[in-house]
């Protein structure tokens, strides 16, 4: 773990950049680690991300059929918002850990 | 008689029976167990199958002889679960319960893939997560000249989540073997970020990848299988082309779980993480692959999930509080070709550490590191887990919650 300063902020980020605590995010904070990734945020994307910020606090694991079901985007919409990565960009957008395997 | 009932007679269902039957009284409680087959598969196994490194008759048994003899054993297809009732219908009878524990586990859903199942599947498209798959791959293996191969996961989450990079690891060395490796060109294929998704992970074995010359494609949402080009298709309209496509279809809960309304959108069903009762019906109990648990479904964590359940069961009966104890512990072994393997040990919070297993600074396995001991491990799995996981007999010195001695919890630091 480590301290970072994103969009003014000081928050806890892991070794690949993901935010520790989702309760540290904030639209800046998203904005600026989309900046990073080369994606500027729409009002689509953040709908996106409140959405699966949502989920995540429920303690559903992120999946693109899930997104993909969710009436906000399709799966290609998804993949046009968050290209070449979308459960990775869009969950390191969103504040919240990276959906992972077990190694 | 109260009675308990127990559907599916796989891993988890096979250990309830057995760990539950000694503990009920016979004159108070029935115990019976529903499964649709004759023969209880060794799934573990189905990884070698495909390498002639197993035989068939090494990866299955008859269910029932598995079985507690003072369990009744019903073969029968499972229709629907009526909670509100109690009850729960079969092929051709409905049969009541007191508690029910539901271990009907997860299965390949390729419907769920368009053109997974076209022209070219059993053809040059495999599984190797069914018996009639990984057998149907052991023959296409034996003579098959080479090319590219492609191993691919559909979507998370998968039982077993390293079949599949395992599945890669021994082609390398079968191939090799065969004195053909410079004919076959291997491809991983994941929608996940990597093959190693954990930083402990990716820093450690990475170098895996590389020795073993494997391809990896991450971050690959599967869209469709182009039957006519031999290739596989993202949403971005990225085109993978193969020869022989292994392929890990979507995983989902049984479509009875739809039937009776209890499941999630894979028919999981919502079960609490910790004492593993169902969240919608208090005398319904979830064990194994059958969960929503963020644990990895395996066959260990089954296992262990197997003694936090026993005690809790016995205290639901008996009106106590239930215990929050399971804490997403997984304990696998790893193959990773040329008779070596890793040994991982985690659980829901903890990334898999460093050190040694089960006893700290002795080992004698070695977490997060390749060895020959740890292939005899692997192997030695089997004989384990026919005389001493699906009798309920606990594995010495390996506790249903993770241990922290003799392990290194920063990688860094190493
Ligand atoms: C290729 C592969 C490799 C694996 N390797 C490992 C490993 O190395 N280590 C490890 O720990 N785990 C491994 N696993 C995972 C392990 O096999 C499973 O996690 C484990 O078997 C789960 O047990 P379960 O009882 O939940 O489900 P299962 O063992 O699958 O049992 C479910 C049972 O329910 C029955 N059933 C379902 N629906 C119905 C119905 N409608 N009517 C009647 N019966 C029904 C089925 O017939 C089945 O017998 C592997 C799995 C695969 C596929």
């Amino acid at each position: 773990m480590e301290a970072k300063t994103i969009a003014g902020m000081q928050v806890n980020v892991n070794e690949e950049g993901y935010l520790e605590d989702m309760n540290q995010w904030n639209e800046n904070i998203a904005t600026e680690i989309a900046d990073e990734i080369g994606i500027e945020l729409t009002d689509k994307h953040f709908e996106v991300l409140h959405y699966l910020r949502n989920q995540n606090k429920e303690g559903v694991a992120l999946t693109i059929r899930r997104v993909g079901k969710s009436g906000i985007v399709d799966i290609k919409g998804l993949y046009t918002l968050f290209p070449k990565g979308p459960l990775k960009f869009s969950s390191k957008i969103a504040g919240i850990p990276k959906p992972t395997s077990c190694i | 008689m109260k009675k308990l009932l127990i559907l599916g007679a796989g891993t988890a269902g096979t250990m309830m029976a057995n760990h539950l039957r000694p503990k009920l009284r016979s004159n108070e409680w029935d115990v019976t167990i529903v499964d649709q087959y004759k023969t209880h598969y060794y799934q573990p196994g189905f990884l070698f199958l495909p390498f002639d490194t197993y035989t068939e008759s090494q990866v299955k048994k008859v269910g029932k002889k598995l079985i507690h003899k003072k369990v009744n054993y019903i073969q029968k297809k499972i229709e629907k679960i009526i909670p509100n009732e109690n009850k729960v219908q079969l092929e051709d009878e409905t049969i009541n319960y007191d508690v029910l524990i539901i271990a009907t586990g997860s299965k390949i859903a390729p419907q769920e893939t368009q053109g997974l199942l076209g022209p070219l599947w059993k053809k040059d498209i495999f599984d190797f997560y069914t018996y009639e798959g990984a057998l149907a791959l052991r023959d296409k293996l034996r003579d098959w000249k080479g090319g590219k191969l492609v191993v691919h996961i559909t979507e998370m989450p998968i039982k077993c989540p390293v079949a599949p990079l395992e599945f890669a690891f021994l082609a390398d060395s079968y191939f090799r073997k065969k004195g053909m490796r410079d004919k076959v060109d291997i491809t991983y294929v994941t929608p996940l970020s990597g093959a190693f998704t954990k930083p402990t992970c990716s820093t450690a074995l990475a170098y895996l990848l590389e020795e073993k010359d494997i391809h990896l494609e991450p971050d690959f949402s599967i869209m469709e299988v182009d039957n006519n080009q031999k290739a596989i298709v993202d949403y971005e309209e990225r085109e993978i082309p193969f020869d022989l496509l292994v392929t890990v279809p979507t995983n989902m809960g049984d479509e009875l779980i739809e039937r009776s309304g209890l499941g999630d959108d894979l028919n999981f069903i919502p079960t609490d993480h910790n004492t593993l009762q169902s969240k919608a019906h208090e005398n319904i109990f979830v064990i194994g692959d059958a969960t929503d648990v963020p644990a990895s479904k395996a066959g260990s964590v089954a296992h262990f999930q197997a003694e936090t359940l026993t005690d809790n069961i016995l205290l639901y009966i008996d009106g106590y509080k239930l215990k929050k104890e399971f804490d997403g512990h997984a304990n696998c072994f790893i193959e990773t070709g040329n008779n070596k393997a890793l040994l991982i040990d985690f659980n829901y919070n903890t990334e898999p550490v460093h050190g040694t297993f089960p006893f700290a600074k002795i080992g004698p396995l070695r977490l997060l590191k390749e060895s020959v001991f740890n292939h005899w491990g692997k192997l030695a799995f089997r004989w384990i887990y026919w005389n001493m996981l699906l009798k309920g007999i606990a594995i010495p010195f390996v506790s249903r919650n993770m241990s922290f001695k003799g392990k290194v919890f920063d990688i860094k630091s190493k």
